[in-house]
């Protein structure tokens, strides 16, 4: 038999039994639409998060005191970090020909107070001017903190966009002078509004020099140090110059933890994506319980059919011919499924990105060629039983009954 | 009597058993039979007299339990499965009680359903359908479904089916059975003439004493035997 003849024959059954095949078409595109627009949001939210971090910079490499093996825990407590970090390091690192821009940070909370006698506890970062490059924050009014040595204080500090019009208002703020602890800091700079990026809430602090820093919370110790890489430099190359740097001034032990920001990428970009796998994996069970609908639907039509296939085997249908006939119809339902399916899932994830602009839901190339193909095992697989059985019809059974 | 190399259809012991729940039932018992080229026979008897099952067996829709069956010199009692669907194709016609139209499709279509089967070209076949309806006054007919038309219509139908593949041998199962007296003479008439003036060789079942009469050769089977066979007619 011709397989134009095989497809038209199988096509014409499916046709007459409109309602049926409608029904199982449906089934099979839910199922695949689910696949696709689960993986299209699955996918999104990795894009999403990656581009959050990106936003952060993602050559950013962070210092921590403490060895610490596991990446992003809390540094150790009592007694386990033998040596602080010190605004030495910090220079030490600055002077290593691979790394570029470096800010010590080191964070307390104090009160702040103003002339007209508001007062809060605000978060107070002490660091460099090259913090605001580093993090990739931005100046709404003013300037940055000035540009003098690390270790010299400075009364001087720039102020988050809400802590900003807590403490003063719609009013201007620029050059006024504000109480941190027990010392008073002119208002240089405004950041402009950021909201949360990662945990730290950028709008609700000040910066003020590390120097003054260490003079309010009478500490020497750095909470951290954040750096990275000169020019084009790679990153691994100068994490690894850092780690040097440091272990030669602490005696040649590695007592601090070196993060890079593309490792912490790449680790959020592995746990998303293996999500991603699973939900279109949980989604893809539906197109199998879609696949057993077919496998339903189509050993109903062989008990229905019994008498043309008594005809066609008397016809002179090979075995084969009665077979391919009727997987055919099988895989072409779950086919018609999965072409409505991508319309759906495409639709969908249409409909996704004009709710939500910032979110970049997109099918994979891989979610739909995994749901389609999905659609078109679940068919053959679930056909085959149903074809086989046909095939199998003794003739003379098939035509005496009718 | 028995078949001899150059009958058509030769038959030697040839027997079916059937095991209906541990009893075994010989439905067709020992027949020895030879119908030549060309031959009109007629094969009658009560029902369950086995005369289907022999049929069934001629149409190589069944196999024989036991004995040899060998059509056109070539014995295929040993064939494969495909290789028997290939002699049915272009061997054999069938014309059913029940007519055995597919529903779906229409006269032409039903008509050209063994040439498809059969892999020949879309191209060969069209002109070939409508000659095959042309020549059973079906032309006008051609795209109805087997629904839109009558009993005597839809055997003929059914006949322009059998013979599209222009086959050695016809085999009609009550094909008036389930037609009218007037439907049913003129499909007689029809495969009478596809005797005469094509040379098919064909074998009617029945128990319609009228219809088995007019053959030229008549055979009686009861309970699985020929009791009667009025032997090849010598014209």
């Amino acid at each position: 038999m011709r397989n134009r003849d095989t497809l038209a024959l199988a096509a014409g059954a499916l046709r007459v039994q409109s309602r049926r095949t409608l029904l199982i078409v449906l089934a099979t595109a839910i199922g695949v639409a689910a696949v696709l627009l689960l993986t299209a949001l699955g996918d999104g939210a990795r894009h999403y998060v990656i581009d959050e971090f990106s936003s952060l910079g993602t050559r950013l490499i962070v210092i921590i005191p403490g060895r610490n093996e596991t990446v992003g825990g809390p540094p150790p407590l009592l007694g386990e970090t033998p040596r602080s970090l010190t605004l030495a390091d910090a220079a030490a690192a600055a002077r290593h020909p691979l790394i570029g821009r470096v800010a010590p940070v080191m964070i307390g909370e104090a009160p702040v107070s103003t002339p007209s006698g508001l007062e809060r506890e605000v978060m107070i970062l002490g660091s460099t001017n090259e913090i605001i490059g580093l993090r990739h924050l931005e100046l709404a009014q003013g300037r940055g903190l000035p540009a003098i040595p690390p270790d010299r204080a400075a009364p001087a500090c720039v102020l988050g966009d809400k802590l900003k019009r807590e403490l003063f208002g719609t009013g201007p703020a620029l050059g006024s002078w504000v109480r941190i602890g027990d010392r008073r800091f002119r208002v240089v700079g405004l950041f402009a509004p950021v909201g949360t990026s990662l945990g730290d809430n950028l709008d609700d602090l000040a910066i003020i020099p590390v120097a003054s820093a260490q003079q309010i919370f009478d500490r020497e110790a750095l909470f951290r140090i954040l750096t990275e890489p000169r020019g084009t430099v790679d990153i691994d190359a100068a994490a690894e110059a850092l780690k040097q740097v440091i272990a030669a001034r602490h005696e040649g032990e590695q007592d601090v933890t070196v993060i890079t920001q593309d490792s912490v990428l790449k680790t959020f970009d592995r746990i998303l994506t293996v999500l991603t796998l699973a939900v279109a994996g949980i989604s893809a069970i539906s197109l199998f319980v879609a696949g057993i609908l077919v496998m339903n639907v189509m050993l109903v039509a062989v008990a229905q059919r019994r008498a043309e296939i008594g005809l066609l085997k008397a016809l002179g249908a090979t075995l084969a011919d009665i077979r391919n006939l009727f997987l055919l119809e099988a895989v072409l339902l779950c086919l018609g499924g999965g072409a409505a399916g991508t319309i759906v899932g495409y639709g969908g994830t249409l409909l996704v990105r004009v709710l939500y602009p910032k979110f970049p839901a997109a099918v994979p190339a891989w979610g739909l060629a995994a749901g389609l193909a999905t659609a078109f095992v679940a068919g053959l697989v679930f056909g085959v039983g149903p074809a086989r059985r046909a095939a199998r019809l003794d003739p003379v059974e098939a035509l005496a009954k009718r | 009597m028995a078949g001899d190399a150059s009958d058509l259809i030769a038959l030697a012991g040839v027997s079916r058993v059937f095991d209906l729940g541990g009893q075994q039932v010989r439905a067709v018992d020992g027949v020895d039979l030879g119908i030549g080229r060309g031959e009109y026979v007629s094969i009658m008897g009560p029902s369950g007299s086995g005369k289907s099952t022999l049929l069934n067996l001629i149409a190589l829709l069944d196999r024989p339990t036991s004995g040899r069956y060998a059509l056109d010199g070539q014995d295929v009692t040993a064939l494969s499965d495909d290789a028997l669907a290939d002699l049915r194709r272009h061997a054999i016609g069938f014309v059913f009680q029940f007519f055995h139209l597919v529903p779906r499709l229409t006269a032409a279509e039903n008509v050209e359903l063994p040439m498809t089967l059969a892999g020949i070209a879309p191209a060969e076949r069209k002109p070939r359908v409508a000659a095959a309806l042309d020549a059973f006054g079906l032309a006008d007919r051609a795209n109805h479904r087997p629904q839109e038309l009558s009993g005597g219509q839809r055997q003929r139908v059914a006949i322009a089916r059998a013979t599209v593949m222009r086959p050695l041998l016809v085999l009609a199962d009550e094909p008036t059975g389930n037609l009218d007296s007037a439907s049913g003479a003129q499909v007689v008439e029809l495969l009478e003439t596809l005797w005469r003036e094509q040379g098919v060789t064909l074998l009617v079942v029945t128990h319609d004493r009228d219809l088995g009469a007019r053959a030229r050769r008549r055979i009686r089977i009861v309970d699985g035997r020929i009791a009667e066979d009025t032997g090849p007619a010598h014209a």
